[in-house]
């Protein structure tokens, strides 16, 4: 009976071992990288839809280069170390461009394995600085607008349109929060006339936020800027509400989307958020929340046409470049102009999006409604 | 040494002591606001450090599933709200049934788990249970994660904004007042519980000296039971508390809480029922002085620089009993 469950044990085992995947040799292989598990699944999912749909369109045209593309599929739970792993399994699976991933911290990461793989990533939702100011991500591109580009709208939004004199910043302490408010903090004191009166990190997922809470009560801040995610945002507002403090919430695109407003509920009337410019006029756009709508039974999310047009993006290169080398693809990268839900978009020599910017929207109603 | 530790002890007192009067001085009404908002945190912390505590007491056992019993009391009374709020049933009945079927929930799994995980490893080496306790919270977040969602649940509160209190709304919150005088009921019920009950006289036996208790004829299983079932029903309290505090829930959210707990229980001394209430108190109330006075971004670093500097000059927690014993 021992023996034969060694066998057993054994066999299986070594299943496991020669399970090797089976390489089929005339498709190219894309990777979606990002956030598709746990709170932030959200907008890992928006922008791995955009690429699954960019993906049937494409191959319905024949795929990249006459050959179909076969999407892989990581999951890096908007954690570095998890992206470093995922990132490293999708290449020795054979990926040859990435579209991917979601959280800036994430992606910054996973990044030192794709650069070294020579292969191109293209992201829908990572915003941060870093990525492209600094010349370490040669191969990253991205189809939303930058964090530095966000950071001035909000300023300038904030002194103009707010008038607002004191204002309080809080963030989460993550990559894509604490540098996001630490933009607008450099943006406010190079304009002036705006003083921040509050410039704190929070823990994500604290029990309870009260005393912050307190004190941006007593330092009469007259809006209040957040730098994260839509959970923590939301307790705050709710805990802002409530105790009957006076002052204006204001967030960046990591509260934009319906994920914010229905987790804050009646809280959420009046706060104002930075987001990717609605482009719902745009015929392509309208036509791909249409099949977004037929083949998942809701909305699109918030990342959904930005991912397709990352999609869009590469294939677009590697038709210019007529091969997948990673030189000519880079090099067609500067040159193509691509159709997007976006509109037609480009990229600067940094790797950043030309054509797609942000807008500033309201809750009003219980719906993010644009106001500038 | 001793000596040097007195002086030491003395200083900081004086130094926190200063700073305390001028800030009192300065702004009393903030003084005042963080001092209520760290007693709902403590209170908080109380409810489900009372769980670690007494399991503690009575098994040596840390029971590292106690967060998610507290997380799994908040799933349910947010399921059942919705079930009857769809239903379209009184508010204050909705309250009351939520708070009784999370209590029962919670019991029901405080009571399983017990039997399942640590029963069968009674009389194995200590980190044998405590590896299961972990292997057991894992497996109750991940099952809730998996059969409820991972995505944060909005949790619309289930205690009203009372109109009596609207004038003192921006001091503290209706939903805080709430908090800290359940906690205060809690603890007297807990407290005629196990002083004067007959099952309380058991635990306090059992704690003393289970094989001595067991000749003497109570039953030490059904006192261990009945334990984890007071533990889970106090934790079950303050999960439902919680959620109408801050409005949302995930299957998360018992590790940070059931953390924090733990630090609280061990500060106070674990093992030791008013020690785990002090030590709550003592947490949250200097987490939230530290953030209003200093910088939030450090808080959790200096709640566990609490917990060490305690350890180093009282190594049992503030009322706990001198025995050399290892975690």
């Amino acid at each position: 009976m021992k023996s034969l469950f060694k066998v057993i044990a054994v066999a299986v085992f070594s299943m496991i071992v020669f399970a090797a995947p089976g390489f089929a040799a005339d498709t190219v292989k894309v990777a979606s990288a990002g956030v598709i598990s746990g709170d932030l699944a959200p907008y890992g999912i928006s922008a791995l839809r955009g690429a699954e749909i960019a993906v049937e369109d494409l191959n319905a045209k024949g795929g990249i280069l006459g050959k179909k593309i076969e999407l892989l599929v990581g999951d890096d739970v908007c954690k570095p170390e998890v992206a470093v792993n995922i990132a490293t399994k999708l290449v020795s699976d054979g990926a040859q461009m990435i579209v991917g991933h979601v959280c800036s911290g994430a992606t910054i990461a996973a990044n030192k394995i794709y650069k070294d793989a020579n292969l191109l990533i293209a992201s829908a939702a990572s915003t941060s600085d870093a990525l492209t100011f600094t010349g370490e991500h040669p191969n990253f591109f991205r189809t939303i607008a930058n964090d530095g580009a966000q950071a001035i709208l909000m300023t300038d939004f904030v002194k103009n349109e707010l008038k607002a004199k004191k204002v309080a910043l809080i963030h989460d302490k993550g990559d894509y929060g604490k540098g996001q408010m630490e933009l607008v903090r450099d943006n406010f004191e190079k304009m002036g006339g705006v003083e921040i009166v509050l410039f704190e990190g929070v823990t994500t997922g604290a029990v309870d936020y009260s005393a912050i809470v307190q004190k941006i009560k007593r330092s009469d801040a007259e809006v209040t800027m957040w730098g994260g995610y839509h959970s923590d945002a939301s307790k705050i507002v709710q805990l802002l509400e409530k105790k009957r403090v006076d002052t204006t919430f204001f967030g960046a695109d990591g509260i934009i989307g319906d994920n914010f407003t229905n987790l804050a509920g009646k809280y959420a009337e009046g706060v104002y958020a930075t987001g990717p410019n609605d482009t719902s006029g745009n015929a392509l756009y309208q036509e791909l929340s249409e099949k977004h709508q037929k083949k998942y039974g809701e909305d699109p999310g918030t990342f959904f046409h930005n991912g397709y047009a990352c999609m869009q993006a590469l294939a677009a290169a590697a038709e210019k470049a007529g091969s997948l080398d990673y030189d000519a693809m880079r090099a067609a990268m500067f040159e193509i102009t691509v159709d997007s839900p976006l509109g037609p978009i480009g990229f600067d020599e940094k790797g950043d999006v030309v054509g797609a910017g942000f807008s500033v929207y309201k809750v009003i109603d219980g719906k993010y409604q644009q106001v500038n | 040494m001793r000596w040097i530790s007195i002086g030491l002890g003395l200083a900081v007192t004086g130094v926190i002591g200063f700073f305390a009067v001028r800030e009192l001085l300065i702004d009393p009404l903030y003084f005042f606001e963080l001092f209520l908002g760290g007693l709902t945190r403590g209170s908080i912390y109380a409810l489900i450090a009372l769980g670690y505590t007494m399991v503690y007491g009575i098994i040596q056992l840390i029971n590292f599933a106690h967060g998610e019993i507290y997380m799994i009391g908040a799933m349910t009374a947010l399921i059942v709200a919705s079930v009857l709020g769809l239903w379209g049933w009184n508010t204050a009945v909705i309250a009351i049934l939520a708070f009784v079927f999370a209590i029962v929930y919670s019991c029901a799994y405080g009571f399983t788990v017990e039997k399942i995980a640590y029963k069968p490893l009674r009389h194995a080496p200590r980190l044998s249970a405590l590896i299961s306790a972990i292997g057991m919270s894992l497996f109750l977040q991940n099952y809730v994660m998996l059969a409820q969602t991972p995505e944060y649940l909005p949790f619309r509160t289930l205690i009203p904004d009372f109109h009596f209190w609207e004038p003192y709304a921006h001091i503290i919150t209706s939903v805080e007042l709430t908090i800290i005088i359940t906690t205060v009921i809690v603890m007297i019920l807990l407290g005629i519980l196990i002083k004067f009950t007959r099952i309380g006289k058991a635990m306090r036996a059992t704690a003393q000296d289970k094989v001595m208790a067991a000749l003497l004829g109570i039953n030490v299983n059904n006192v261990i039971s009945a334990t984890f079932v007071v533990g889970s029903a106090t934790a079950a309290i303050g999960g439902v508390l919680i959620a109408c505090h801050v409005g949302q829930i995930n299957f998360f959210i018992g590790f940070l809480a059931g953390l924090k707990a733990f630090i609280a229980a061990v500060l106070g001394g674990i093992g030791s029922i008013p020690g785990a209430v002090l030590g709550s108190l003592v947490l949250g109330i200097s987490e939230s002085y530290f953030t209003g006075y200093f910088w939030s971004e450090y808080e959790d670093v200096f709640a566990f620089s609490i917990l060490v500097l305690i350890l180093i000059f009282r190594p049992s927690g503030i009322l706990g009993k001198h025995d050399a014993q290892k975690v």
